[in-house]
């Protein structure tokens, strides 16, 4: 089971991954080139200056309104990227496989990192279960976004502890990984990759053609 | 995802009610299929697909916080119940949520874009209702105070029913009464290769006349070189945009910009309207495909700001007491005059207070969108 995880369905995922994000920007791109004017109204200087005042924490006016919430969900969307990708037994996998590695961070420090995303996934519940706004804008696919996101950092936390029995939770810890970077391109989970395109656009409206700013 | 619980008073419009009675399923699936698959593109589909249903967009509604932060007011609720159900059920929609999606849309957001400021992703909330109020203007579901703007736009070419030769008397009346200002003063009628067309609201002929008047003196006392049309074409108002029938918005846009051409002139200066200067600068224009209007459009602020700058008029006596300013949303988040709107203030009031949250970010006067006509 371990052998299948770890090979073809590894393989298929982040083929899917991969293959789905491109095909998804596309589509999207054909798209806006149907619509005359998305593409005319771009402009690269507002496109970055929207990104840097959204990219960076607290640098519009709406973030400095709610502290709170911007620093969840900045320190969330950080530990949930960076994680998987600097993570010391990740890069031990690459190195068996292709023979290639890169910097990792401590265990310790991945420790508290992917605390910080599941603290994130049960903040975001939390104002789903509760907020008056949210909860009526949710619905199923919404707790199976969550849950998607969540589960690969729970089962992750939970293998590293060895707190149950350890190779079945690393299959599922892998499992778990793989169905999200599937569901990435294909779920609204593609805020991911449709993020900084919508970004840009409202940037180069709101600057180039409409000569004012978005933040 | 049930549909969101609004509490309102029962509302009666006699061209909403008759549309509503009339209209058959099958017509309302063909038009709401025809407006999304043809005039809708990847912006549509990426903002859908985008939205994480995060909630953050209600703070920036000045509905949802008037009304003591009313879910249903939310903008994501409004796309919710609109949009999402349309795309959901592919058309396949009632007359009455039909109904429900116009007074959503026409009388329950005002387009103002704030939303779109305070979403993380930058999705155009107000261009997804706008999309929605195209998809009602195409099934006659329209408020009757609106219909009849528009009726007017499309017989007249003005907003208010103005008649060729009331228009022309009009000015003639207020050429008279600038001259009671400033005896030399002149409304030069027609005049070919002027610098300046000036182009006016409906309303300012039909019942502000004096703003005609007032006009024609500060365009003498600043020594410009200025015309006004005496054909159709004057008016530069556009309640065919915020309807949403975009044929009609655009004969009365190309109505505008051709009128300007045929006068040879280099600028349109326009009066102080901000949802004109929207239809006249950018959805005019981009609904016909120009990436910017072919003869610059410079806003009243921005005229003014300039004929004060460059002392071609001078303030005589400041207006007295504490006096404040509202930021109209099209001229101030989406045109980026906020800055020169504040010089104007500060020439001509001798105490300008300013308001909390100012310039970009201010609240819409809740007049925008077609609510009021004006």
């Amino acid at each position: 089971m371990y052998e299948l995880v770890r090979g073809p369905l590894a393989w298929a995922a982040f083929i899917i991954f991969i293959a789905g994000s491109l095909y998804r920007i596309i589509y999207m791109l054909a798209g806006c080139k149907k619509e005359k004017i998305v593409f005319p109204h771009m402009s690269l200087k507002h496109s970055l200056a929207s990104l840097v005042h959204w990219v960076i924490p607290f640098n519009n006016q709406y973030m400095k309104q709610r502290p709170a919430f911007t620093i969840v969900t900045f320190a969330f969307h950080i530990c949930l990227v960076v994680t998987p990708i600097f993570l010391l037994a990740h890069i031990i996998l690459w190195d068996e496989s292709w023979n290639i590695s890169w910097w990792s961070m401590s265990d310790t420090i991945a420790d508290y990192m992917t605390i910080i995303v599941i603290a994130g996934c049960i903040f975001f519940l939390y104002r789903r279960l509760t907020d008056p706004v949210v909860k009526n804008v949710t619905d199923a696919s919404d707790y199976l976004l969550l849950a998607i996101t969540a589960l690969p950092f729970i089962t992750g936390f939970i293998a590293y502890h060895q707190w149950f029995d350890y190779k079945t939770m690393l299959i599922i810890h892998i499992l778990a990984g793989e169905i999200m970077l599937i569901a990435i391109p294909f779920t609204r989970l593609s805020h991911m990759l449709f993020f900084v395109f919508t970004r840009a656009y409202f940037g180069s409206e709101q600057g180039h053609v409409k000569h004012s700013k978005d933040w | 995802m049930k549909p969101t619980i609004a509490k309102r008073e029962p509302v009666v419009d006699d061209a909403m009610d008759q549309t509503e009675a009339k209209l058959r399923p099958e017509q309302i699936q063909k038009v709401i299929n025809e407006v999304i698959d043809k005039e809708t593109g990847g912006r549509l589909w990426t903002y859908v697909n985008t939205c994480i249903h995060c909630g953050l967009c209600a703070e920036a509604c000045q509905w949802y916080l008037s009304n003591d932060r009313d879910v249903s007011y939310a903008p994501v609720t409004k796309i919710k119940d609109t949009i999402w159900v349309m795309l959901k059920n592919k058309g396949a929609v009632d007359a009455a949520f039909i109904k429900r999606c116009a007074e959503i849309a026409y009388t329950e957001c005002n387009l103002c874009r704030r939303c779109g400021m305070y979403c993380p992703f930058g999705i155009d909330i107000a261009y997804m209702l706008l999309v929605v109020r195209r998809i009602c203007a195409k099934l006659d579901m329209v408020p009757l105070y609106l219909q009849d703007t528009v009726h007017s736009h499309a017989a007249t070419m003005n907003q208010m029913w103005v008649k060729p030769d009331e228009w022309i008397d009009t000015l003639q009346w207020q050429e008279e009464e600038g001259q009671g200002y400033v005896p030399s003063a002149r409304l030069p009628l027609e005049k070919e290769g002027a610098e300046i067309m000036y182009s006016v609201i409906g309303p300012e002929p039909k019942f502000l006349a004096q703003l005609l008047g007032n006009i024609t003196a500060i365009m003498k006392v600043a020594g410009l070189d200025w015309t006004m049309p005496a054909t159709a074409g004057w008016d530069n108002s556009n309640m065919a945009m915020y309807s949403g029938d975009f044929e009609v918005m655009a004969r009365v846009e190309r109505l505008h910009h051709e009128t300007a051409q045929r006068l040879k002139v280099k600028k349109i200066v326009m009066g102080e309207c901000g949802h004109a200067f929207r239809g006249a600068e950018y959805d005019g224009p981009t609904w016909m495909g120009w990436m910017k209007p072919p003869i610059p459009i410079v806003h009243a602020i921005s005229f003014y700001y300039d004929l004060i700058k460059s002392g071609r008029i001078k303030i005589a006596k400041k207006a007295e007491g504490p006096i404040t300013v509202q930021d109209p949303c099209n001229v101030i988040r989406n045109g980026g005059l906020g800055d020169k709107l504040r010089y104007i203030m500060n020439a001509v009031c001798a105490e300008f207070v300013d308001v909390t949250p100012n310039k970009r970010h201010n609240y819409c006067c809740n007049e925008g969108g077609g609510v009021i006509n004006c």
